[in-house]
């Protein structure tokens, strides 16, 4: 009998040059498997469609995966469908002019891609940050961890089977939301971070809001330890699901926690201090089995030694301004720009030219996103726009993990899986 | 330009220079960054090399760079980390306007496989013994290579016209 070809199966309607390719590249994965394979007398392979529009798959994410009764034989992922090329907007625009579209990059944990950019930015210009700007995004960093671990949570148990998780995991994150309300004046796209410092200072509502949940999310922590731990439902699907071994996971080039739940210890907090991470005490959970449950472990853990870092961060918190002040890198404080020349006029050369790194500068900057390394590398041609920058999503380095992850794999568990390796697609598909 | 390399990251470039005497180019250091260039044939050979004689065993992130105008004017940056040294270091590679191409490093880092792609995508730089060479972002359908620097930031040649900006002036 010959031999069924996918592509000869399928009648795309839309980009048809890319489906055929796609569907192609799935026959051919594997190739030496496939040609053991007998006929399939009872029927029971089949190509699965998974996305875009699947309320499991966090976003546009589309898996095509070829199924044998209920395994997955092979799979292949299709990204792209939330590509807006920031990476291209950002060399016609200066750098304070991009932060904001970093804010729509990893949507769940705005504040760490703010500071990501303005780092990167602060380290090929070579502008100085006050000392308590650097603890105030410390603080916005790590509560930006704990947001975006806490939507993880939500949805990975609810893609596990409980759904009131969600919305009790949603309940902490609106405190967050309020949080962030108070500290930038934005619930979501925060865009509080500025090049050479943030906006403004902590007021003391936001101190206040911040110490109250400082104080109350450790039980609230516990007590989502206390559902899950013993929880039987929990633990089967997810202990020896999505396994990654410590080699495969650093061989297919897996990032944040999905490395750590693989066994290394890889913490750009740690590998790279930047801000003031070396000067607080933290540890990097890690786990060696490299399954859904230890990633559930190591996220949970991070959120604990999330809330140590806020907590030694308040209490180094030094008093101090909150932007550098010269005028050439950072824009001027409010004050100076309504109540002084000078003041209107630098805000508008920082607006007009913005900062200019020196012509030929190139840096990478990484910070630790809650998803994994997020890196900007850019280079500079004297101007205020970059000539290319390049960012370095977590996501989409977990995304490949998840491709190779997901062979061998039961179909019902797929949602489990990206529950579990958590991506952004706003991130991954830049 | 003097060079303030850590002792691993001197010991690494010594042994490159001693042992690709005709891949390795040269190296210098930007903001504290160091990368090395080198040419295009050795690429596999050089990476084959750090990976397995000087434990630069995680490939962080290969990404294109255009530099338009220039001879050679692609750029093809591996960024590669050895997490037992705790070192960055950045590989250069430049390619030709007229057809660029370079050998896949996929068999070293099974993880560049994306990343190529998305060179290819962006860029229009071929990967050869690539196992699964596709556009990445873009449809296949698409015939432009977006992050090219003479592609519009708005606006396709040949496409659907743009609404007019100054409606008045018509």
């Amino acid at each position: 009998m010959e031999k069924k070809h996918l592509t000869k199966q399928v009648d795309p309607k839309f980009f048809k040059e890319h489906q055929e390719k796609l569907y192609q590249a799935l026959e051919d994965k594997h190739t030496t498997i496939e040609m053991m394979d007998q006929e399939d007398p009872l029927n029971s392979k089949m190509v699965l469609n998974m996305g875009p529009q699947h309320p499991a798959t966090h976003g546009v994410l589309r898996l095509v995966l070829q199924l044998n009764g209920e395994l997955i034989e092979k799979a292949k992922l299709d990204i792209g469908y939330l590509h807006r090329g920031v990476e291209k907007i950002a060399e016609n625009k200066t750098y304070q002019e991009f932060m904001p579209y970093t804010d729509r990059m990893d949507y769940l944990s705005p504040y760490s891609n703010n500071v990501a950019l303005c780092t990167a930015v602060e380290k090929i210009a070579n502008v100085e940050v006050p000392e308590r700007a650097h603890y105030i995004r410390m603080i916005g960093c790590e509560l930006a961890r704990i947001s975006s671990h806490l939507l993880w949570l939500g949805t990975m148990i609810m893609d596990a089977g409980a759904v009131s998780f969600f919305i009790w995991t949603f309940r902490e994150r609106e405190k967050l939301y309020d949080i962030f309300d108070n500290i930038g004046g934005h619930r979501f796209t925060i865009s509080h971070a500025r090049i050479g410092g943030v906006a403004n200072d902590l007021t003391d509502d936001a101190l206040r809001m911040i110490k109250e949940f400082v104080n109350d999310f450790p039980q609230e922590l516990k007590d989502f330890h206390g559902l899950l731990d013993r929880n039987r439902i929990f633990f089967d699907r997810n202990r020896e699901v999505g396994k990654l071994t410590p080699e495969r996971a650093l061989e297919i080039g897996a990032t944040g926690p999905t490395l750590r739940a693989s066994g290394y210890a890889y913490d750009i907090r740690d590998f790279a201090p930047y801000a003031r991470y070396d000067e607080v005490d933290f540890e990097i959970p890690t786990r060696l089995e490299g399954d859904n449950l230890a990633r559930y472990y190591v996220r949970m853990e991070e959120m604990q030694e999330s809330i140590r870092i806020i907590e030694q961060c308040l209490d180094k918190l030094p008093k101090g301004p909150v932007r550098t002040n010269n005028a050439k890198q950072a824009y001027p404080s409010k004050d100076e720009v309504y109540y002084s020349m000078e003041g209107m006029i630098h805000d508008f050369m920082m607006t007009d030219t913005g900062i200019c790194p020196p012509e030929g500068a190139e840096s990478y900057h990484a910070v630790e996103g809650p998803k994994g390394e997020l890196g900007y590398y850019i280079q500079s041609d004297g101007t205020g726009h970059p000539w290319r920058l390049k960012i370095n999503s977590p996501s989409f380095k977990n995304l490949q993990a998840l491709e190779d992850m997901l062979d061998g794999e039961m179909v019902a568990d797929t949602v489990v899986i990206i529950g579990g390796v958590d991506p952004v697609m706003g991130e991954a598909d830049k | 330009m003097d060079l303030e390399l850590s002792e691993t990251l001197q010991q690494t470039v010594d042994k490159l220079s001693e042992n690709f005497p005709d891949g390795f180019i040269g190296v210098y250091q930007s903001t504290g960054d160091t990368f090395v260039q080198i040419e295009g044939d050795s690429i596999v050979e050089v990476c084959k090399y750090l990976k397995n004689q000087l434990h630069y065993i995680y490939l962080n992130d290969i990404f294109g760079i255009d530099r338009f105008t220039s001879e050679g004017r692609f750029e093809v940056a591996y960024h590669l980390i050895s997490l037992r040294e705790r070192e960055r270091l950045f590989l250069k590679v430049r390619l030709p306007e007229q057809d660029p191409v370079l050998e896949s490093v996929t068999d070293i880092w099974k993880s560049a496989s994306w990343m190529e792609r998305e060179v290819y995508d962006m860029f229009g730089v071929t990967f050869t013994n690539h196992p699964d060479f596709r556009r990445i972002f873009m449809p296949e359908d698409y015939e432009y290579f977006p992050m090219r620097k003479e592609f519009p930031l708005l606006g396709i040649p040949g496409s659907i016209e743009l609404p007019s900006s100054t409606p008045d002036t018509e």
